[in-house]
């Protein structure tokens, strides 16, 4: 159980961190005309396509005592990020960024660019056309964004043997865990973590679903 | 006079090169001003128009020129101005209406005046409500209202915040007759009190004689032709112009009295019944024709007093006609008059061949023509 409590504890951290981080990126990346976002959009999508070891092992390298993060830690806080709870966030940040910044750009695309233009004629700077048109209009998308995350930092895998190893009560999430059980031959105990993921994800996933339409169906009628 | 109208005027010089539109092998290049009142911006689809809207309104910056509306400097390429389209103070209307989808009609409205007080805020958003008669759509979401609830939502929503000019692109098409000239006539009452410029985009050739104060005619990002139709199409010298720019009526008369010092002359219509029109350069006994429009005559059912028209005729309904949406109705009063009103008009007043009928209209409706 202490490694479902990790497992939960890891993606909270994670989703919120996102939240705070992939919402202006995806603004930007929805509204800006820079010229090489195309770049950038490449490098957020990044993860989707990377075997999770290579990333794993890049993470690594960098949270490292001789890696650039590492350093900066160890200065800092006298210890390195490799085989950490933080450093398990970190990486999960990173290897999570396009499963929320994908669905949030979705939505900002999606609004009718004349309630912008609206808005700002209407004598609204960005920051309060954002919180009061763009972000109430993509509340649909962020639920979304939210629960993918949610659900795809408890089923990592991959980042977090890289980068977390297998701790007890620091970095074994519920998957290595299962790994493990199957590892030992304790296919009871495997089955039983691998229900639990299995019915949570289902849960998380119907309630997005569920929610999307009535949120969407709701705000907008009278 | 004068001075307060300059004081108001938007001032548009634009120059834009970028391929910011998309048939676009051509330069935007305008010069023009709009005073007080409702110009029109008239130009086929693709000729600029709703690209110059955009540069007024901040929203897109032109590669040079100047903006400005009255003395307030909105864009100077020279003086490096561009101010951002929330510090410009002005009201824009689109096509789409673009009311905010979570926001109730009342929300909509409120949204350019939240740092109103609360108190002050009420009140103001109340009046527009009243005046725009949208009070009973105030709690509802835009998706629950009709094409032409919408636009008077938003035309409420850009007028509370007290704009120092309008914008509006093609905000009636796809509404019909009766329904654009109705939020015509409360957005015209609105700015009798407020004098605003009022810059219309359309490419439809009837809102244009339907509304024309003034017209700005463009093609392929030029101003092709500006000027007041009054002075062209509603003063027409020749009967020929006058039946082509739509006066349906042309009666013949004789002038009976002239008043220089009222800069009046009063026309027998035959033994008993004479109008006033404005003055010619004609004597008691010449004989005159006056053009005057259908859509320029009212009609009551009793004799109205205490209107500041001048010329009250009684007479009778000979026939009436439906085309499209409107009722073509002859009225004999002393010659006969063709006088068009809405179908609402004519069923409200239970209008029938054979009935009593009272005509209206102003001295400055009758143009003479030779």
């Amino acid at each position: 159980m202490t490694e479902l409590f990790l497992s939960f504890r890891l993606a909270f951290f994670v989703t919120a961190i996102l939240l705070v981080l992939a919402t202006p990126l995806a603004y930007w990346l929805a509204f800006s005309k820079f010229r090489a976002k195309f770049l950038v959009e490449a490098v957020v999508a990044l993860p989707l396509v990377l075997p999770p070891t290579v990333l794993g092992f890049y993470l690594l390298v960098a949270m490292g005592p001789r890696g650039p993060l590492g350093k900066l830690w160890l200065a800092l806080f006298g210890h390195t990020l490799a085989f950490t709870f933080t450093g398990l966030v970190i990486a999960s940040v990173l290897y999570s960024l396009p499963f929320c910044v994908q669905p949030l750009v979705a939505s900002f695309e999606r609004i009718d660019p004349k309630l912008l233009a609206a808005s700002r004629v209407l004598g609204a700077n960005s920051w309060r056309t954002f919180r009061t048109i763009v972000f109430p209009l993509s509340i649909p998308g962020v639920i979304t964004a939210l629960v993918l995350t949610f659900a795809h930092t408890i089923g990592e895998f991959g980042v977090v043997l890289m980068v977390g190893g297998n701790l007890l009560g620091a970095t074994r999430t519920v998957s290595i865990s299962i790994y493990d059980h199957v590892q030992s031959i304790e296919y009871a105990a495997a089955n039983q973590l691998a229900l639990i993921l299995l019915a949570i994800s289902f849960v998380l996933l119907a309630l997005v679903y569920g929610l999307n339409r009535s949120v969407g169906v709701r705000w907008l009628s009278n | 006079m004068a001075v307060e109208l300059a004081s108001t005027e938007l001032r548009v010089r634009v120059l834009l090169s970028r391929g910011a539109f998309q048939l676009d092998p051509f330069q935007l290049d305008v010069d023009f001003s709009v005073p007080s009142g409702i110009t029109i911006l008239f130009g086929p689809s693709g000729a600029g128009k709703s690209t110059i809207l955009d540069c007024i309104a901040g929203l897109i910056t032109p590669d040079d020129g100047e903006i400005s509306v009255g003395t307030k400097e909105l864009y100077s390429a020279r003086r490096g101005t561009n101010l951002p389209a929330q510090q410009r103070h002005l009201g824009y209307l689109f096509q789409s209406a673009a009311l905010f989808p979570h926001l109730t009609a009342k929300q909509n409205v409120e949204y350019g005046i939240a740092h109103l007080l609360a108190t002050d805020r009420n009140s103001t958003v109340s009046e527009v409500l009243k005046l725009f008669r949208i009070e009973a759509l105030a709690s509802r979401k835009p998706v629950g209202l009709s094409g032409g609830e919408a636009q008077r939502v938003a035309l409420a929503r850009a007028l509370v915040t007290n704009p120092k000019a309008l914008l509006l692109d093609e905000p009636l098409s796809g509404l019909d007759a009766e329904l654009k000239s109705s939020i015509i006539a409360d957005l015209r009452a609105w700015n009798a009190a407020h004098q605003i410029p009022i810059l219309y985009v359309t490419h439809d050739r009837a809102e244009v004689d339907a509304l024309g104060e003034r017209v700005i005619t463009m093609d392929k990002g030029k101003v092709v032709q500006q000027g007041i139709p009054r002075q062209v199409l509603d003063a027409p010298r020749k009967e020929s112009l006058a039946l082509a720019s739509g006066f349906e009526n042309i009666l013949e008369g004789t002038v009976k009295e002239v008043r220089l010092e009222d800069g009046i002359m009063r026309v027998a219509l035959n033994s008993s019944a004479s109008i006033e029109v404005p003055l010619g350069h004609n004597k008691p006994g010449d004989t005159v024709r006056i053009a005057i429009r259908a859509g320029d005559i009212l009609l009551a059912l009793a004799r109205p007093t205490g209107l500041s028209a001048r010329n009250i005729l009684q007479g009778t309904i000979q026939s009436l006609e439906q085309r499209s949406v409107t009722m073509i109705c002859k009225v004999f009063a002393g010659a006969i008059f063709e006088v068009h009103v809405t179908l609402g008009a004519a069923r409200a007043l239970g209008l029938r061949p054979g009935s009593e009928i009272w005509l209206v209209l102003k001295t400055y409706s009758c143009h003479l023509v030779s």
